[in-house]
């Protein structure tokens, strides 16, 4: 069960793995997750959004950064290696339709869950200008999946070392100072970056959908550890999102509730390196 | 009551025993004999360990509770059970030592007798019937029923390793059920024995459900839910985790693409309320849900070997009363929070949680706030939890549920300093299956619509449990799921063979 069957490494922590999961293969649709758990009596479970799918080899794609528990264990599974456990697909899907004129932006590995919805929204029918960003060349990712995609595509980096030195919401800005204005802008990425492209579109008015990835135990909607405040509601990332109107979402909220169990993950992370001295 | 060792309960019981030794003993003395108290951990001892509070009883305290026993002709007990087990039949058993016949009489109703001997709140159900506790005008003196059926099932599982039961023949039919928690494991076992084929679709890594996420260890040692698990597995039932039902696959289609005869989905009451007052998105709130399951699904306990991290609370508040709330209570201090309040809008004699439950808690140093309720959760900039405001109660006229309705005072906030909420007010029902199955009825609570014997609104589908009751107990889930196994049964039957 959820044998992997490719590995390849995007970037110096980024690693896109395609994993044998014929169920989850045939059900998913764009803007949805899975849940990862590498050890059945002691493993955290994680939520990744799902990049990509084959229905007839039965696989899906996950691209991941190796920045927690988990994922620093996962970056060192092989070709061969099964996952212990893999649950999905979760999530509502995104609403897609020819809306008419889509900006997608992703941040860092933003662009791997952006890329199956900018597929779905190219074959709806809409003109897609594709803008992706990181912190600098080595990180960005997906560039020429998104180039076959993209009516445009703007990729832009913080220190300028690829691309257009820039963060995402300056090209952001000036998408929606055209006229006409963008339909829709989709905004997948670090949390911050998703509130700062939904308070870039704000004033424009252009309706902005965010992708949150908060803190998730079961991703079922029974612990409830997901919860962001939407529009003065409570709303459950997992089962009412993960895709909400990014203009209603308070971030800040968020950004705070992120950081709960900052100090145990600093201790995990410690313990981490230490054991990877030890060996 | 100071806390008495096991071993200072055993002499006692040796002592009765010895007293009463090979007389047939009148009514009156039955009725003179000590109740015998669950032997427990110290609790001081337990505020720091995990493993099971209660022991059991030895024999001769089973031996005496049962002879307690007046084994009345109209058994008043059997009408407060809700799947009507013969306790006057299976304590005569135990009091004749026949230990195999009395389990073989439980388990003719009730499937998981170790489980529900453990955790039915007896107090409402059997016991609250019994003649004894009537006689001596005192509820809680009641021939202690659950001690004694746990402690014929620990026996059994001790002695016999619990046995499987016989399957019948295959009949070719094959039934999913959706959930492992009570209710699908007794849907599961009930159309095995029947001979059809079974599936458990689970969503988690590890089944059990409630009893396994929810639950904790020091109330319901997960060995003994494992242990149910493993009698399904032989007795071949499928159990398939990973299989959120609705996402990985539609109801319809386990139906019509994957040839199932029937459904039964016994998903549970999954989705935690909230209190929806100011800052209860603050970083320290917790729904006890999610506080539970990272201790017991994900054994956070556990610091030194699991990779889910739990919050470390120094003072912590506990909004409820039921089960859940003592649950989540005694986890947290177990946990090594310095100050565990529980603050309950009703007084002790409304609160839901088992009695039991409730003097464990308070043995093991829980603060319990009767008639207050909070009225805002309090934080700093960062948005961390420093306090809750209450406002105090005063109990009214009995409301709808019969219990005398809590009405707030005006102008009596008080503040608790403190840095964690545990959020105990009860769960709605998942709104999963319902969402993604819109054949399919459900009420405005999202409960799943049926008739008496668990048929939904859709062909070949039925449900039982919390997902049909709301958040009930263990016992009633499964005798819900007898009945809907029966009623399965006799469709399957009547649908003549594949």
């Amino acid at each position: 069960m959820n044998r992997i069957l490719a590995k390849e490494q995007l970037s110096q922590q980024v690693f896109r793995i395609r994993v044998e999961a014929p169920l989850i293969a045939e059900e998913r649709k764009p803007g949805q997750f899975v849940i990862l758990q590498l050890d059945t009596s002691y493993g955290e479970r994680i939520p990744l959004t799902i990049a990509d799918a084959d229905t007839d080899e039965g696989s899906i794609t996950l691209i991941f950064q190796a920045v927690g528990r988990t994922t620093g264990l996962l970056k060192d599974y092989s070709v061969g290696d099964e996952i212990e456990n893999l649950l999905g697909p979760l999530g509502k899907p995104t609403h897609i339709e020819n809306f008419g004129h889509v900006v997608a932006v992703g941040g860092g590995i933003g662009a791997a869950p952006l890329y199956p919805i900018v597929e779905a929204m190219k074959r709806a029918g809409n003109r897609l200008t594709v803008v992706i960003g990181a912190r600098s060349r080595e990180l960005i990712i997906l560039e020429a999946e998104m180039q076959t995609l993209a009516d445009e595509l703007i990729v832009c980096t913080d220190d300028g070392s690829y691309g257009r030195k820039a963060l995402v919401t300056e090209p952001l800005k000036e998408l929606c100072q055209a006229e006409p204005r963008p339909n829709l802008a989709l905004a997948i990425g670090p949390p911050i970056m998703m509130k700062f492209c939904a308070d870039t579109t704000r004033p424009f008015g252009v309706p902005t959908v965010v992708s949150l990835n908060t803190i998730m135990v079961d991703g079922t909607g029974m612990c409830g550890g997901c919860r962001v405040t939407v529009a003065d509601q409570t709303r459950f990332v997992c089962v009412d999102g993960p895709e909400f109107d990014g203009h209603q979402v308070d971030f800040d909220n968020m950004l705070k509730r992120l950081g709960a169990y900052r100090e145990q993950e600093e201790k995990a992370r410690r313990d981490c390196r230490i054991e990877a001295v030890q060996r | 009551m100071s806390h008495q060792t096991p071993q200072q309960l055993q002499q006692q019981a040796l002592d009765t025993l010895a007293s009463i030794e090979g007389r047939e003993l009148s009514r009156k003395e039955r009725m003179q004999l000590p109740q015998q108290p669950m032997p427990a951990q110290d609790p001081h001892e337990r505020r720091s360990t995990m493993s099971e509070v209660t022991f059991g009883y030895s024999e001769e305290q089973a031996q005496i509770e049962a002879m307690r026993c007046l084994q009345c002709k109209n058994a008043p007990c059997i009408d407060g059970c809700p799947v009507r087990i013969d306790i006057p039949a299976f304590i005569k058993a135990i009091e004749d030592r026949e230990y195999g016949a009395s389990i073989d009489i439980i388990r003719e109703a009730s499937l998981l007798p170790a489980i529900c001997g453990r955790v039915c709140p007896q107090e409402n159900q059997c016991q609250a019937n019994c003649t004894v506790g009537k006689a001596l005008k005192d509820p809680f003196q009641s021939v202690s029923i659950g001690r004694l059926e746990r402690y014929v099932a620990d026996r059994d599982r001790e002695h016999s390793g619990g046995g499987v039961p016989e399957v019948k023949p295959q009949t070719g039919k094959r039934v999913a059920v959706v959930g492992s928690g009570p209710a699908s494991i007794t849907v599961a076992a009930d159309l095995r024995r029947e001979g059809h084929a079974v599936t458990i679709l689970e969503a988690f890594h590890r089944p059990g459900g409630v009893m396994i996420y929810g639950i904790p260890e020091f109330r319901l040692p997960k060995s003994i839910v494992d242990q149910e698990i493993e009698t399904l597995k032989k007795m071949g039932v499928q159990i398939k985790t990973n299989f959120l039902v609705g996402r990985t696959r539609k109801l319809q289609d386990l139906l019509q693409k994957d040839g199932y005869d029937a459904i039964f989905i016994g998903t549970g009451a999954g989705l935690p309320k909230f209190l929806g007052i100011e800052g209860e998105n603050l970083v320290g709130v917790f729904s006890a849900n999610e506080y539970l399951t990272r201790s017991n699904m994900m054994k956070a306990y556990d610091r030194s070997h699991a990779d889910t991290p739990i919050y470390q609370p120094k003072k912590v508040a506990v909004f409820g009363g039921g089960n859940v709330a003592m649950d989540a209570a005694r986890t947290a201090v177990r946990l090594g929070a310095a100050e565990v309040n529980v603050i309950y809008r009703r007084t002790r004699t409304e609160m839901p949680a088992r009695a039991e439950e409730v003097d464990h808690a308070e043995e093991e140093g829980v603060i319990f706030h009767f008639l207050r309720s909070p009225k805002r959760i309090l934080g700093d900039e960062q948005d961390r939890v420093t306090g809750i405001e209450c406002l105090s109660y005063e109990l009214g006229a009995p409301d709808e549920s019969g219990r005398r309705r809590p009405i707030a005072i005006p102008g009596s906030e008080s503040t608790i300093e403190l840095d964690t909420v545990l959020v105990s007010i009860g769960n709605d029902s998942n709104p999963l299956i319902t969402q993604t199955t819109p054949q399919l009825q459900a009420n405005k609570w999202g409960n799943i619509i049926t008739d008496e014997n668990g048929r939904t609104s859709m062909d070949r589908v039925f449900a039982g449990g919390d997902i049909v009751l709301g958040a009930a107990t263990v016992i009633l889930a499964m005798g819900e799921g007898r009945k809907a196994a029966a009623a399965i049964h006799e469709m399957l039957s009547s649908s003549g063979s594949a």
